[in-house]
């Protein structure tokens, strides 16, 4: 007898409006339709009434924890449109919040993953061990969120000499209780019951949903910014790409807790090897043209677009974050297992609904385009544009 | 007169009021503490009197189409069946060789009570998520009770083929506690686990998971029936570790076993605090597998008097 489970829209798994609407036989998924679309804030809409400078305090605001990855993202975008480049310190400044940035989120994710087994001492322990990084945020730039220290052209803050040993002194910390968490969740046997083995999305079906960051590698499928197409400080220091070739939850978790290792790493030799100098370029005037950022988000890669004409303003801004393509691979990674398991995998993939929000148009109760009917109708808009610029 | 003394017993002490007042205190102690090893600071103490009190003030709703019966069957068995168990497990300490005849087998339907009723209410709600949380009930419960048939098996053979409560407290009396024996030690563990898995603890809150299935059984409940259920569990985080005590480690007539109910008590806490929730299939194999055997070679070795 076939039955949904409905996981949302407000549900205790996840704080975000999302709805996941498990069809199971029993306690086993047999299949998983995904609705979002309850929060949507037309970001891309607003983006082209800013101006430059503007964009990148709203693109912070798409996500409140990889706050720092879409202005990143953004602003290399802009970069690349306009030809600058920031000055050396500048870069390594935005290396060093970047990978901060990622051990936060990570360490997050830990946190929750602990809470959904079950597991609440997990969640509270990994979660006290974040906290100071928030402070070390507020030390740097003044707030626990929301960084602000992305610019075009540079970085906005300087990182002050003596702030220096403070943060030294938390990675130091931080480098003994990773191991900890580390050892604790790989030698646990009844953590590895659960996760071992559960939801195990293949390489195949990774590269088939187009999959980014800590979903990718933890399915063998080695992709990250950092390494492939190196922006920043990322070519001047020597780290390895974490990835395992399992693809079940474990594989994931494994993941995020080495690649804290590695950004720990990262962000030693960035504040050895830091540059004197100014922190940014003046930028008077974005020309014509278009620009396309890439930045490694903890969750993945994130992608902005931009296109000028010429004036104070972005013409269009294109938005797409990690999550939208992670969470579509839900579908064949919980199909098989149990309800118990399918909280886990849903979330697995460190889910952020507020950068996947899309409209959906709703006539009279039913969804009015399928994707099928998105398609051809981007398709149809392809043909038309395509037709115009011909003339 | 004792009519009147029978039912003091059953409504205020040892039964209902007394029952539910030092069950609250003890789901206090288990929040502290829990909220100690998470370093987080933790409730006041009159924190669980104070939910219990402001439940009983909310509206009851019953979910539409329901049957009302049994919707209120669900928490009324726990309590009952608790508030009995509690009379019995105190008049047969303090007088274990009353012509009062409690045996185990009482015993044992008494404590099926409560997952009866958890299983009743869940399936009269009328929710997909409750009727999931009442079917892994169903499980676990068949899950934890073969072993702790066989743990209680091992406490009747030490106790020489005695099935009566009075008489098992005696035979201790006589030879000391039945847990300072390998047997003992293994009924201990078994009931012991069984115990965390009836309080629907971590790593056996497999019905109710929150994160999962949003609180099972109890999803629809509100008012005084969610309060009865929480009190049902609160006594039974009272009257289980007694019973424990009671079985395998001498009875509880004593000032000493106020240590050895806090001693179980905080071993419960931790274990409910060092482990992630299994899954119910997981649950299902340690029981009828792991724990299984456990049992059974206790029963041999009981049956060979070590």
């Amino acid at each position: 007898m076939r039955r949904v489970v409905p996981i949302g829209p407000y549900h205790p798994l996840q704080e975000e409006p999302e709805f996941f609407k498990l069809i199971v036989e029993g306690e086993k998924v047999v299949d998983l339709e995904i609705n979002i679309g309850y929060n949507h804030r037309g970001h891309e809409f607003i983006s082209p009434t800013l101006t430059w400078d503007q964009v990148p305090f709203l693109v912070e605001r798409i996500c409140g924890i990889c706050s720092d990855s879409h202005p990143y993202a953004y602003v290399l975008a802009v970069e690349d449109c306009a030809h600058v480049t920031p000055p050396p310190r500048s870069q390594y400044i935005r290396t060093i919040i970047g990978e901060l940035e990622r051990i936060h989120s990570h360490y997050l994710w830990l946190g929750l993953a602990g809470h959904f087994i079950g597991y609440n001492t997990v969640w509270m322990w990994v979660w006290r061990y974040r906290e100071p990084l928030l402070d070390l945020f507020e030390l740097i730039m003044g707030n626990r969120n929301h960084y602000a220290i992305n610019k075009i052209g540079g970085a906005r803050r300087d990182i002050r000499k003596e702030d220096f040993p403070k943060i030294e002194k938390y990675l130091d910390l931080l480098e003994e209780k990773n191991a900890m968490f580390t050892k604790a969740i790989l030698d646990d046997p009844v953590i590895r019951a659960r996760l071992e083995d559960v939801g195990v999305l293949s390489k195949e079906d990774a590269i088939a949903y187009a999959v980014t960051g800590p979903t990718a590698r933890g399915s063998g499928y080695a992709i990250d910014v950092r390494k492939d197409d190196p922006y920043d400080a990322y070519d001047k220091v020597d780290w390895n790409e974490i990835v395992f070739e399992e693809g079940d939850v474990l594989a994931k978790a494994k993941v995020r807790l080495l690649e804290c290792d590695e950004s720990i790493k990262i962000v030693r030799q960035c504040l050895k090897n830091m540059p004197e100098g100014s922190i940014e370029t003046r930028v008077d005037e974005i020309p014509p043209g278009e620009g396309i950022g890439r930045h490694e988000a903890p969750r993945g890669e994130v992608f902005h677009y931009v296109r000028s004409n010429g004036s104070n303003m972005p013409v269009r801004h294109k938005v797409r974050a990690p999550s939208f393509m992670n969470i579509a691979s839900n579908v064949v990674a919980v199909r098989g297992y149990s309800i118990a398991d399918a909280a886990l995998v849903l979330a697995s993939v460190d889910p952020c609904y507020c950068c996947t929000e899309r409209t959906f148009v709703y006539q009279s109760g039913k969804k009015k385009y399928s994707g099928q009917d998105l398609l051809k109708l981007s398709w149809e808009k392809t043909e038309k544009l395509k037709r115009r610029y011909k003339k | 007169m004792n009519i009147v003394r029978i039912l003091f017993s059953f409504i205020v002490f040892p039964g209902f009021i007394f029952s539910a007042v030092i069950g609250l205190f003890l789901t206090w102690i288990d929040r502290k503490v829990t909220a100690r090893i998470h370093w987080r600071v933790g409730p006041p103490w009159f924190q669980p009197y104070a939910d219990f009190l402001k439940l009983l003030l909310k509206e009851t709703i019953i979910p539409e189409g329901s049957s009302k019966v049994l919707f209120f069957l669900g928490p009324l068995l726990g309590v009952v069946s608790m508030s009995i168990l509690a009379v019995m497990l105190f008049s047969m300490n303090f007088n274990p060789a009353s012509s009062y005849v409690g045996d185990l087998i009482v015993i044992i339907y008494l404590l099926a009570l409560a997952p009866i009723g958890i299983i009743i209410g869940g399936s009269a709600s009328k929710n997909p998520l409750a009727s999931v949380g009442a079917s892994r009930e169903m499980t676990q419960y068949f899950a934890y009770e073969l072993p702790f048939l066989f743990a209680l098996a091992i406490v009747i053979l030490k106790a020489g083929g005695n099935i009566k409560f009075g008489e098992i407290i005696l035979a201790q009396e006589a030879t000391g506690p039945f847990l300072y024996s390998l047997s003992g030690v293994i009924a201990a563990v078994v009931i012991l686990l069984s115990t965390q898995a009836k309080l629907s603890f971590v790593p056996f809150d497999i019905p109710e998971a929150e994160q999962e299935i949003m609180a099972g059984p109890y999803i629809e409940y509100s008012g005084v029936a969610l309060a009865m259920y929480k009190v049902t569990r609160a006594m039974m985080f009272f009257t289980l570790p007694l019973f424990l005590i009671s079985l395998v480690w001498g009875g509880f007539a004593n000032w000493w076993a106020i240590l050895k109910f806090l001693l179980i008590i905080v071993l419960i806490i931790l274990i409910k605090n060092t482990n992630p929730r299994l899954r119910i299939d997981q649950a299902l194999k340690f029981f009828w597998i792991g724990i299984g055997i456990l049992s059974i070679l206790g029963l041999v070795l009981a049956f060979y008097g070590l």
